[in-house]
């Protein structure tokens, strides 16, 4: 199968889509970008190849196993989990003998058995709870395996250390020396053994399936066969002048993100696109070309990262910020939005007395003011709007640009996908096709 | 799909011609003349880029010192950085013109020229452009500090569009009263406008070959590139060498080089050589930034950018709508020549030049590099964008960055930017002849 893939290597995340040569999107994939672009890319584009043998095992098995009717979600759901388990046990037990090797050096020294005692308990301790993580419904703050990995390592660590009377710091110490380096190694076990494994998983899991196991086996199998020929790629974002493409695989993000909203969204005529480092408006003409662009210059004042830094200062998740804003009783007034004067505003307005989650809307507020004299040098807002990037999955940002869209520009339809996130992506993505079919 | 352009492999060796050899001759020339003024018996005159009284200050035999020349030397040898943090220490804010504080950091530093001698205290101010009221306060800056007398000779903004009787008769009332008087005072030469004549029959002759260097960019490929390559090529007219046959000398050799590369069918020269194959066709509004001058470049021409036409390069002179310094009228032409420089332009003054540029010269479309620091130049370009977008249906791209200030120049930004602009170019330009699948 012919496939065109659009990697977008983000200054935070890197993401990656899979077309076929309908312009069908099969798979996507995200990854943190780590400090090596050429890594997150590899893994980005994995991910994307097994976001796509699942699309396939579901058209398969949608033709082929009926019976499944309303199961298959469960079923598929159940698949990837898996799948994902085998990948994070792999990767686990990579993680393990990296930390044993690395207990080494004047800082160790005639305590390596001792420590290496600790790490085997730990990593038992980490793998024998690995399982419930990718039960359905289990909750998890992050699908990326430094994330997971790295919490569920602190908390083995800390008991067993303290048990063996080791310091928490030396444990932290291999750690840290560690995850780059296993992080930098994307998993590479043979894929199709880790599906019929996960597949084995599901079917155990899903007991009075009342289906002919040998046929779903047979239809995951096909999914697995499948030759996914990489026909062509394009790079955009940041990194990508640092991956080692030539020229025509290389677009501007902006034009990715026009191209990509468009895909999304064909009556696009205004992108706004918030990501860690930028803040864009885009106009398009009728056809996803970019007529216009503005964006944050050398300061990256109210992007992505900003809020990050806020999550930090709180002590809070990324994704717990716009629940706790959209709580706010008051909008606390907020000039600055200069990420490195954040904290010291968040604790300036704490300090007075101020609702925590009034400042949140306040600072949510105050991004979105700063998108819209972007987008009003860009050209304006006209009708459809299309708002991508990881800000547009945080409500409360939401909430203020559809206050101040109405209030400068009237009734104007917002566009806000959930898969937002890959647009730029999915914009490299149907430039590859075009590179190929001729219409680049 | 997009060309790789780039040279590859070894740089070439780097070859002047003989035009670039005789500029060099001649500000090495130009600053040892400045430097060496005083001990030599002669006074020192400072004073302003656009609106220079060149051939005038030449009447009464005193050097001409330029400011925001020795601004754009220090950008261009990377000095200018540490100049404008000292002049930040001295109180100057961030937001203050870089050529002003670059300046006055300078003098500060010790107000060394660029053949490393000591700059002489000038004998007299010469504040002939008021276009930019920073410019006023800059003299005033250095009044205070090198206590000279100081000649203001107002230019009234082109508001309305045009230059009336009553502008015209106004500032030659000024040069009459007030300016020719002064100079002659401080100088001890008596005015002979015999020989204001003489030098303004050399400028226009020097004038003549600048516009048609300029002009040469209507052909295909374009033989230089009328912003970066034009910034050097203005530097003799725009600089202390209006009315001198040096500058003759120097359009002449230039007129030469360019006619031939014309007929070879040659792209531009650039540092690393001739251009590859001519891509894009830019207008450039706004200046330049001189602390990453060649990175800039770069970025251009290395995707195949050549910008035809800019309107930076009419800064010390609009020349290319036939104004000529004239010696039949020599203090109405001088009039002439403040009242029409580029940035005592109105704004559709400017908008119509630039639509003039983008038709004249078949530009894919206009690009505006807006100075942090200046805002008499900065302002309404926006709006001058848009205009000029509707009135040619060209893309308009906008990048900002700063004279002589290099924290105001992000590359990887700027790369973005421009990358994406010229590939928004091509997007056009496919969608115009192939339709695109949606």
């Amino acid at each position: 199968m012919k496939t065109f893939i659009g990697v977008d290597l983000g200054s935070t995340t890197t993401k990656a889509v899979l077309m076929d040569e309908n312009m069908d999107v099969l798979g996507r994939g995200i990854t943190n970008s780590r400090s090596n672009y050429t890594t997150a890319c590899n893994v980005a584009k994995l991910e994307a190849q097994i976001s796509t043998r699942l699309t396939l095992c579901r058209r398969n098995l949608t033709q082929r196993v009926p019976e499944l009717g309303g199961k298959l979600d469960e079923f598929l759901t159940r698949l990837e989990l898996g799948f994902r388990l085998e990948q994070f046990l792999e990767q686990l037990e990579d993680l393990k003998a990296t930390c044993i090797g690395n207990v080494s050096g004047d800082r160790f020294a005639g305590m390596e058995k001792q420590i290496i005692e600790v790490l085997e308990a730990v990593f038992k301790g980490v793998a024998a709870e690995a399982p419930k993580l990718y039960e359905p419904d289990a909750p998890r703050k992050s699908d990326f395996f430094r994330d997971i990995a790295g919490s569920m390592y602190m908390a083995h660590s800390q008991a067993r250390g303290k048990e063996a009377g080791i310091a928490y710091d030396m444990l932290l110490n291999v750690y840290d020396k560690s995850i780059i380096e296993v992080e930098n190694r994307p998993p590479n076990a043979d894929m199709a053994a880790s599906f019929l494994r996960a597949l084995d998983r599901a079917l155990k899991g899903m007991p009075g399936l009342n289906v002919d196991v040998n046929t779903v086996r047979k239809a995951v199998q096909d999914a697995l066969d499948v030759e996914l020929e990489e026909t062509y790629l394009v790079g955009t974002g940041y990194g990508r002048v640092t991956l080692p493409f030539s020229k025509e695989h290389i677009r501007s993000e902006i034009l990715c993100h026009g191209l990509g909203a468009h895909m999304m969204y064909s009556g696009t005529r205004t992108v706004l696109d918030i990501g860690g480092q930028d803040t864009k408006g885009i106009q398009v003409d009728p056809k996803g070309i970019v007529e216009n662009f503005q964006m944050n210059d050398r300061c990256a004042a109210g992007c992505g990262r900003y809020l990050g830094y806020i999550a930090d200062e709180m002590n809070m998740g990324l994704h717990e910020l716009g629940p706790l804003a959209m709580k706010a009783k008051r909008v606390a007034k907020i000039n600055s939005t200069c990420t490195v004067f954040a904290g010291a505003e968040l604790r300036d307005r704490l300090a007075l007395g101020e609702a925590r989650e009034d400042i949140l809307a306040g600072l949510h507020r105050s991004i979105i003011l700063r998108a819209m004299s972007i987008l009003s040098r860009s050209g304006g807002i006209r009708d459809q709007f299309t708002f991508t990037g990881g800000v547009a999955k945080n409500e409360a940002a939401v909430k203020e640009l559809r206050i101040l869209v109405k209030e400068n520009y009237g009734d104007v339809q917002i566009n806000i996908n959930p898969d937002s996130i890959y647009t730029g992506a999915l914009g490299g993505a149907t430039f590859a096709h075009r590179a190929v079919t001729g219409n680049a | 799909m997009t060309e790789i352009t780039t040279p590859k492999g070894a740089s070439p060796e780097v070859i002047k011609d003989d035009s670039m050899w005789k500029q060099k001759e001649m500000m090495a020339g130009h600053y040892d003349r400045i430097t060496s003024a005083h001990e030599n018996g002669l006074k020192v005159c400072n004073t302003f880029v656009p609106g220079n009284l060149n051939e005038l200050i030449r009447c009464f035999g005193l050097v001409n010192n330029l400011p925001e020349v020795n601004a754009i030397q220090s950008g261009l040898r990377k000095k200018s950085g540490n100049f404008v943090l000292e002049a930040e220490k001295h109180g100057h804010s961030e937001d203050v013109c870089t050529y002003v504080k670059s300046d006055i950091g300078m003098m500060e530093k010790g107000n060394i020229a660029p053949n490393g001698k000591k700059f002489p205290d000038p004998d007299v101010l010469l504040l002939s452009y008021t276009g930019c009221f920073t410019f006023m306060k800059w003299f005033e800056l250095l009044r205070e500090q090198y206590d000279c007398e100081t000649i203001m000779l107002h230019t009234p903004y082109e508001g309305d569009g045009k230059i009336t009787k009553n502008m015209r008769d106004y500032m030659v009332k000024q040069l009459k009263d007030d300016v020719i008087p002064k100079l002659e005072r401080i100088s001890g030469v008596k005015f002979d406008i015999d020989l204001l004549r003489e030098n303004l029959v050399k400028s226009a002759k020097a004038e003549e070959d600048l516009v048609w260097v300029l002009q040469s960019a209507k052909n295909k490929p374009s033989p230089i590139d009328a912003y970066f390559g034009g910034i050097y090529y203005i530097g003799p007219i725009f600089g202390a060498f209006r009315g001198t046959d040096d500058a003759i000398e120097y359009y002449k050799l230039l007129r030469a080089e360019v006619e031939a590369r014309v007929k070879a069918g040659r792209g531009p020269v650039t540092p690393d050589g001739d251009m590859g194959k001519e891509k894009y066709r830019i207008v450039v509004e706004g200046p330049p930034n001189y602390t990453s001058f060649r990175d800039f470049w770069k970025m251009f021409y290395d995707e195949g950018a050549v910008v035809v036409a800019s309107s930076y390069t009419k800064v010390g002179g609009v020349y290319d709508f036939g104004f000529r310094h004239d010696p039949t009228n020599p203090l109405e032409s001088l009039a002439d020549y403040c009242l029409g420089v580029y940035t005592n332009l109105n704004l559709p003054q400017r908008v119509d030049m630039l639509e003039n540029y983008m038709n004249e010269y078949e530009a894919d479309g206009l690009l505006i590099n807006s100075i942090k620091s200046c805002n008499s130049f900065s302002a309404g370009q926006l709006l001058m964008l848009r205009e000029i977008e509707k009135r040619t249906g060209k893309p308009g791209g906008f990048v900002e960055s700063d004279l002589v200030d290099p924290r105001y120049f992000s590359p990887a930004n700027i790369k973005n930017r421009l990358e994406s602009y010229f590939q928004m170019i091509d997007q056009k330009r496919s969608g115009k002849t192939k339709g695109v699948a949606a």
